[in-house]
């Protein structure tokens, strides 16, 4: 998964290997999606490798719009939910028509739910780009949301419409009744999705979208109408968009109204920028991070989307790039051999980032606590803190203040050491 | 019929001016800065959360101006540590901000007051009907809203048009490097016009704390209509975001007084059609879809004219 943008100098020197490691990489990918659930074969592991890998589709196609196209839309659940729905209703229909068409072709009629409403809508919204199109998104998933609880003979209301996977044809002998096979069925549409979005990057129309996202102007001066591409954009992202929703509604056995709410829409945004936008395998690690700390952090404070936007906004303000970018600054250095001239202020930075981390985490728990009017003691990371006592208060301030004084000396430090990498690493011939 | 004209028209009025004391900040930021300030909403929530506890511990009275101040300070430290850094990242990231900071001050907001409403009440001074038309009372405290919004309204207009700080705040408007090259502070100003449209939105969540529900979820919901307005109005356009607040207030309110349905108005349909999408349209209620109507005003501008009523903007 090489980014999109690699420049001329990188792809001449890659070419001979590059094609090897290529598919190396998406072999060794599809691998582990099988061995997976073999090493980690609980039941609960089982789930959050399904959502995981519901949640990859979803934000991949969230970046054709965000990363490829340069499109911020607040309303992607919208194609997501209705994906889901429409999975629904022709799993219900299948069941009681006996419609000979099994389960692992039902994603398909959810990429067309979302493909549908996107073509119907899409010419109007992708008008214009920009902040334009990103209230427009809101206004149309608000639309949408609200009228799902109007329309309850389709949308089933507050409590949704569920169904039965089982009901369907078996294929192979499968009923799809355990979680692994239905594991199984997400990996195989994650697989499929992940190549096509791939090779979408790598298409004519994925290069003239970069373009769109880029420089509008000069792409409407070579003869392309900018709108139409972003309608075909819109398009693409809607039926991927779609796949996931469908899967959800075969993991989940329902869909809901909830599906296609502002929620939704802001947690693929979350995972697609954490994650990165600017390289293809960004909000793939932006998924996989988001849905773990999801998991894990409703299990620890009750407080977790807090958490959220704080990660959000330090990644919107210090790495616009995501982890992604983070890790992909380093390629250079790498190459040039210099990475290990930063390291050790690397190092160095750990302990007060870390003590200021701590702080903060104390800061908004015990406040939580406090507010809560929650006796019990705050537990973080094995030490008990009495939230009404003053210690605490005080702990929490001197780790939150104290580390961040002291981080930013060494956040300095990291800024220098990787400056004179950097300039080395340039004139070694290796670009920054 | 009558009084439901007269009270719909008054309350119509009266949100259609709390909507314009949050989209005026919104547009006036928005054109100066291009920045379309997500968390806009998410002030007027702090502004109603700080009235709200301000009155519990110090009155309304000290809570109607201190609040807003507050909130404005929070306004400029958002535009001065956090928007100023996040420029040279574009457009796109600043939006991006805005979004995390209406998500963080949401939770934050739900974690200290909780997530179920608050007992956010009318001040006992204002706490009386002001007159009865036909049978109803209607309250003092809904007049006293509408007199401080429509002389917010009148100050802000002096200002723009009067005053010296106006005239370079409406210059900036349309030609903020011109500003800057005529050697103003173009960045000072930024930070001001934020914490002045950061006041306003407090401002309006304090009135309207005690009138409407006080709640975690109020900026969530009072958000995206907010986009509605200033898109229906025209990006950046001060009259058209005027008229489109009342418009939207007025759309609303009436809606939510009028009880009827297809169904009542031509009959219900014959029973044995069974549940479907046109039996739901057909018996819906004009109530139940209020809250859809805006953004149906939405789709049907961006059809007919894409940049708005007033707009003059493409971007």
């Amino acid at each position: 998964m090489i980014d999109a943008a690699t420049s001329t100098p990188d792809m001449l020197k890659q070419r001979s290997g590059g094609a090897l490691r290529f598919y190396a990489i998406w072999l060794i990918a599809a691998v582990a999606l099988v061995v997976l659930p073999l090493i980690f074969s609980s039941g609960g592991s089982l789930t959050t490798f399904s959502l995981i890998g519901i949640a990859i589709i979803f934000a991949l196609s969230y970046n054709i719009l965000l990363g490829q196209t340069g499109l911020l839309s607040f309303g992607h659940a919208v194609q997501y939910g209705l994906g889901g729905f429409l999975a629904v209703h022709m799993m219900n229909a299948i069941a009681s028509h006996d419609w000979p068409i099994p389960l692992p072709f039902i994603p398909l009629f959810g990429g067309i739910g979302g493909l549908a409403f996107a073509i119907v809508v899409g010419w109007v919204m992708t008008k214009r780009a920009g902040t334009v199109f990103a209230m427009i998104s809101l206004g149309i998933g608000e639309l949408v949301a609200s009228s799902s609880l109007i329309l309850r003979s389709v949308f089933g209301g507050e409590s949704g419409i569920t169904t039965d996977r089982t009901a369907l044809p078996h294929i192979f002998g499968w009923s799809f009744g355990p979680q692994i096979q239905v594991y199984y069925l997400i990996a195989f549409w994650v697989v499929i999705s992940a190549i096509a979005m791939y090779a979408l990057t790598r298409t004519p129309l994925g290069r003239i979208c970069n373009a769109v996202r880029d420089n509008p102007e000069r792409v409407e001066f070579i003869g392309y109408d900018p709108h139409v591409v972003r309608y075909l954009a819109y398009g693409f992202a809607g039926f991927f968009a779609g796949i996931a929703g469908g899967l959800t509604a075969i993991n989940f056995e329902i869909a809901n109204s909830a599906y296609l709410g502002a929620t939704q829409s802001g947690l693929v945004l979350f995972a697609a920028f954490i994650g990165g936008t600017a390289y293809f395998f960004g909000p793939i690690l932006g998924a996989i991070l988001v849905t773990y700390l999801q998991l894990g952090l409703t299990n620890v404070t009750s407080v977790w989307q807090l958490y959220f936007g704080i990660i959000f906004i330090a990644i919107v303000m210090f790495a616009p790039g995501g982890i992604a970018g983070i890790l992909m600054m380093h390629r250079p250095l790498i190459r040039a051999g210099t990475l290990r001239t930063v390291i050790p202020s690397y190092l160095v930075a750990v302990i007060p980032t870390l003590a200021m981390a701590l702080g903060l985490i104390l800061t908004i728990e015990t406040v939580a606590h406090v507010s809560a009017d929650d006796s019990n003691t705050v537990d973080l990371f094995g030490i008990s803190f009495d939230p009404t006592r003053a210690v605490t208060w005080v702990a929490a301030a001197v780790l939150l203040g104290g580390g961040y004084l002291i981080a930013r000396l060494t956040w300095r430090r990291i800024a220098e050491a990787w400056d004179r990498a950097a300039t080395v690493a340039r004139d070694r011939g290796y670009l920054a | 019929m009558l009084e439901l004209i007269v009270i719909s028209t008054l309350n119509g009025v009266l949100f259609g001016m709390l909507l314009f004391l949050l989209s005026s900040g919104l547009t006036v930021i928005f054109s100066m800065m291009g920045v379309l300030n997500f968390a806009h909403a998410s002030f007027y929530m702090l502004g109603a959360f700080f009235g709200y506890q301000l009155t519990k511990w110090i009155g309304f009275w000290p809570a109607l101006v201190i609040a807003p101040l507050l909130v404005g300070a929070v306004g400029m430290a958002v535009e001065r540590y956090g928007l100023r850094n996040t420029h040279k990242h574009g457009h796109v990231a600043e939006l991006l901000l805005t979004f995390g900071l209406a998500f963080a001050i949401e939770e934050i907001v739900s974690m200290i007051w909780g997530k179920s409403p608050v007992d956010y009440r009318v001040p006992t001074l204002l706490d009386f009907p002001a007159f009865t038309i036909f049978s109803t009372n209607y309250p003092a405290y809904k007049m006293f809203m509408l007199a401080v919004s429509a002389a917010i309204f009148v100050v802000l207009l002096l200002v723009l048009k009067r005053t010296r700080v106006g005239l370079v705040v409406q210059a900036a408007l349309t030609h903020p490097s011109m500003v800057g090259h005529l050697g103003h502070n173009v960045g000072r100003v930024f930070m001001l016009v934020f914490g002045v449209g950061s006041a306003l939105a407090g401002l309006a969540g304090v009135i309207a704390g005690p009138s409407l529900v006080t709640q975690s979820d109020m900026a969530a919901l009072l958000g995206p209509i907010l986009f509605v307005v200033i898109v229906f109005g025209g990006l950046g356009s001060l009259p058209g975001a005027f008229i489109a607040s009342l418009l939207i207030g007025l759309i609303q309110t009436f809606a939510v007084a009028i009880d009827g349905s297809l169904a009542s108005a031509f009959g219900p349909l014959d029973p044995s059609l069974g549940p479907s999408p046109l039996t739901d349209i057909w018996n819906v209620t004009i109530a139940q879809i209020a809250p859809v109507l805006p953004y149906v005003l939405l789709v049907l501008i961006l059809v007919v004219r894409p940049m708005g009523l007033l707009g003059t903007r493409e971007t």
